[in-house]
């Protein structure tokens, strides 16, 4: 059998650690071949080691069943390797067309000639029913568009092997559909394609292959039409995983969070949130289920004292914390588990134990008189880490220099340990591997059963269903629907999402 | 990994400082100008006997308070180019302080300072306050109040306080750093007690940025703003507040010339340059307080040991501004410094 890429017995090491030990991959022409692993397992290495970024100290790489000594990403591209980045590597103020000829411009008579390029971004974009505009500009148009240039950029390159780097952690349900059709009608038309990927529903949906590594060790291919998700799921992490999450009965009690008639505008001056009511009670999760853009960011910044609020009032108990700043809120019992983990999260250049006191750093005992007292917030940090199995060389590392399930374990640490009464999660596992999922999805719980109350905005609807005790979906600025996740399917909350109508259910 | 950084943070000023000399010694070859015998020329006039000693000292004084008002900044997310301005107007205020007031050494000289100091701070929180308020870029502003700064404080000595030589009196003895005792150790250089203004200085910067609550806050701005008001820290008030101890820091610095090395202020017609010199030295120094003081500590000696270099060796001291600017050139790209290293290390191996 002819493979397309064939990297053999790989092995890369960087001083102190072994990234690849043995792996290999082996794609088939035409076949979607996903490559599994938990974050740090070492895919990201493989891929660079395939694209010329890194030189292995072992093995032997063939495409097209020729051997290549590869040190060069040039060299990738001629052999017709693409990758489509996570973080999309555009040009904001260029057109769609701009972008996809950047570095690779036809020109006439000494200029570029941008209308014969465009129209041969048509032609692709047709060919593979991409559906971008040439002539759009990036920061006009979506993520998922923005996504299907990076793919068309490969193509106008002449890559028939894609790399789809975690392609669907920025896309929202809709689009993650969109994105299977069009990979599905790459590979009929004789493309190859890698995916990176660490969520295994994609994997059975859209794969034919799959290989699996585990700390830096290949520990197999399969056939993804003889195994199950629990089964990659144990081949990937090393033990059984639980993906039913285990919960027992919710008992909420009193109101904890009271949302009243809120209005909130969005940066262009728009309401984002529009007459929004929402309790949240002590001992209860509740799951705000949306679209991207709902609102939901807005709702969430006006809450934590991060936007104004324009009309309409926040209650915290009994405390109005409605415009109040964002350390006066904090102080009220709020804790905050942000969307954005590297924008609001965490100061990445700070040490690990530095980002560990962010809003407690000006408290007894980390400091006093202004001055800072390192022994505590030390000892602080290094308690956290263990408790949460935060996985870092020690307290006194860069964040930056941590894994994304690390980062995220870091401020779940911080955040539940100020032992609030309220907490709200954005997109708390946006990402993440099924073991720090697993790990994340019993804190929130355990502190939903210590009678705190929690709030859960996620656009993973599997999440929403399985953690949640009651639904509240999310639409144009307002609460549409309260729903039981025990009584509800993805279908009839993807419609409620859309802004579809179901029997009244009146928001408390 | 650490490790490696801090050896790397020593070793790209040092192969650049390396790299702007030899260079600076084949422009001088090409010129025919003879380099061996110009460095030891600028050596001996840096260091070579206790004049030479005390009048590097006495020109890294400024220039440590200058490149401690730079890093600072950067160290919290900003860029002072207008420490010439605020050293501008602390050395007027520190002088008109010294030349109004009547009171003990003990308390003038602190006052004069603190006045620098004051003025600097105020100068130097306009910017700020213009970033925080309506998010104007603190170059573009900090670089315009340097040409304010440079004419108003010569209409006000020319209005105010002029005396005769287009300067202002001499500063009362009371509020002046001279020291007869520094200057008879030194063989009569004009060495003064602002070093260990300069020092104090460059310590308190230390303390401030990284054992106190309100440097984890500066910091913390500079590092990620939002991750800053999300964890409730107000990110106008520190970006103010940085501006201002930048500029205090600059006018303390001006102080050096009001109080220690001019005891007046002259009418300008340009900057003094102390100002720009302190960005390049902040380059040099890593932006760190020790840095710092090395870093000035290097400028300062080669600006001094130019003299000696043209009355000994014939060469313009000109020269010894190119040498600074390779080596400021070679700092700014210390990408080459680690390419050339890595090729060394590897063996000449690509």
């Amino acid at each position: 059998m002819e493979y397309v890429i064939d990297m053999r017995n790989i092995r890369k090491e960087f001083p102190g650690i072994v990234a690849n030990d043995n792996i290999t991959l082996q794609v088939k022409k035409g076949e979607i071949h996903a490559l599994l692993g938990e974050n740090g397992a070492g895919k990201s290495t493989l891929m660079n080691v395939l694209f010329g970024l890194y030189e292995p100290e072992q093995g032997e790489i063939y495409v097209k069943g020729n051997k290549v000594v590869n040190n060069d990403p040039n060299i990738a591209n001629s052999l017709g390797i693409g990758m489509v980045h996570q973080h999309f590597m555009l040009v904001d103020k260029f057109t769609v067309t701009e972008n996809i000829i950047l570095g690779k411009e036809p020109t006439k008579g000494g200029k570029v000639d941008l209308h014969t390029a465009a129209k041969e971004v048509q032609a692709l974009s047709d060919q593979y029913g991409l559906r971008v505009d040439p002539y759009a500009k990036i920061e006009d148009i979506s993520v998922g568009m923005q996504q299907r240039v990076e793919i068309l950029k490969t193509l106008y390159r002449g890559a028939d092997i894609l790399i789809f780097d975690e392609p669907t952690a920025v896309l929202t349900p809709q689009e993650i559909l969109e994105l299977i059709q069009i990979m599905r009608k790459l590979v009929s038309e004789g493309k190859s394609i890698i995916l990176i990927t660490h969520k295994l529903k994609e994997i059975m949906e859209v794969c034919d292959r799959c290989t699996v590594i585990r700390r830096g060790r290949g520990v197999g291919t399969v056939d993804v039409k003889d195994s199950n998700p629990d089964s990659l799921a144990a081949m990937m992490v090393g033990r059984e995983v639980n993906f039913t999450v285990i919960k027992g009965i919710s008992e909420p009690k009193e109101p904890v969070l009271t949302i009243k008639d809120l209005v909130v505008l969005d940066s262009r001056k728009v309401p984002a949130v529009n007459g929004l009511n929402l309790t949240v009670k002590a001992g209860e999760i509740v799951g705000i289920a949306g679209v991207d853009g709902n609102g939901q960011s807005e709702l969430l910044e006006a809450i934590t004292g991060l936007r104004k609020a324009n009309e309409g009032s926040i209650h915290l108990r009994d405390k109005d914390i409605t415009n109040k700043t964002p350390r006066s809120v904090t102080g009220s019992g709020l804790a905050h588990i942000p969307q954005d983990r590297h924008k609001h999260g965490l100061v990445l250049d700070f040490s690990v134990g530095e980002n560990m006191v962010l809003q407690t750093y000006y408290q007894k005992p980390f400091s006093k008189n202004g001055i800072l007292k390192f022994s505590p917030i030390f000892d602080k940090a290094k308690k956290l880490i263990s408790e949460y199995d935060v996985r870092t060389p020690d307290a006194y590392t860069p964040a930056r220099a941590l894994s994304g399930g690390n980062q995220q374990k870091a401020i779940i640490a911080r955040e539940v340990d100020r032992d609030p009464d309220f907490l709200i999660a954005a997109q708390p596992t946006r990402g993440l591997d099924v073991g720090a999922i697993e790990f994340i999805h019993s804190k929130l719980i355990e502190q939903r059963d210590k009678g705190k109350a929690v709030l859960l905005v996620s656009f993973e609807l599997d999440e929403i269903i399985n953690v949640s005790d009651r639904i509240a979906v999310m639409y144009e600025g307002k609460i549409v629907a309260i729903v039981d996740p025990k009584e509800t399917t993805e279908q009839e909350l993807g419609l409620l999402m859309a802004g579809g109508k179901r029997g009244t259910v009146n928001a408390e | 990994m650490q490790n490696k950084n801090n050896k790397m943070k020593l070793l790209v000023p040092l192969v650049s400082v390396f790299l702007g000399l030899l260079i600076g010694g084949i422009i001088m070859l090409v010129s025919g100008y003879r380099p061996i015998e110009a460095y030891v020329a600028l050596f001996q006039g840096m260091l070579g006997g206790p004049y030479y000693i005390g009048e590097t000292i006495r020109q890294m004084s400024p220039l440590i308070l200058s490149g401690l008002a730079v890093a600072f900044a950067f160290r919290t997310g900003l860029f002072n180019i207008g420490v010439e301005g605020q050293l501008l107007v602390g050395w007027l205020a520190a002088v008109y302080v010294g030349v109004t007031v009547d009171a003990p050494a003990i308390v003038h000289i602190p006052l004069a300072i603190l006045a620098a100091a004051v003025a600097g701070a105020l100068w130097g929180a306009v910017p700020g306050i213009l970033k925080a308020r309506f998010k104007v870029h603190e170059v573009i502003t900090t670089i315009m109040m340097n040409y304010i700064a440079l004419y108003t404080t010569n209409e006000i000595i020319r209005n105010f306080l002029l005396a005769p030589g287009e300067r202002t009196e001499n500063v009362k003895e009371s509020a002046s750093l001279a020291s007869p005792f520094l200057q008879s150790i030194t063989e009569y250089s004009t060495l003064h007690y602002g070093i260990i203004v300069a020092l104090i200085a460059a310590v308190i910067m230390w303390f401030l940025l990284w054992r106190t609550t309100m440097g984890y806050e500066l910091r913390a701005v500079g590092f990620n703003q939002h991750a800053s008001q999300y964890a409730g820290i107000n990110v106008s008030k520190n970006i103010v507040l940085s501006m201002a101890i930048s500029g205090a820091f600059a006018g303390i610095a001006g102080s050096m010339e009001g109080l220690g090395t001019y005891q007046y202020m002259t009418i300008n017609a340009a900057f003094t340059g102390v100002g720009f010199d302190g960005i390049a030295v902040a380059l040099l120094g890593a932006n760190s307080a020790i840095g710092v003081v090395l870093g000035a500590a290097l400028f300062g000696g080669l600006k001094i040991g130019a003299l000696n270099m043209q009355s000994i060796a014939g060469v313009p001291t000109e020269l010894v501004g190119v040498v600074i600017a390779l080596i400021i050139f070679f700092v700014a790209c210390s990408y080459i410094v680690h390419w050339l290293m890595n090729r060394v290390s590897k063996g000449g191996k690509i």
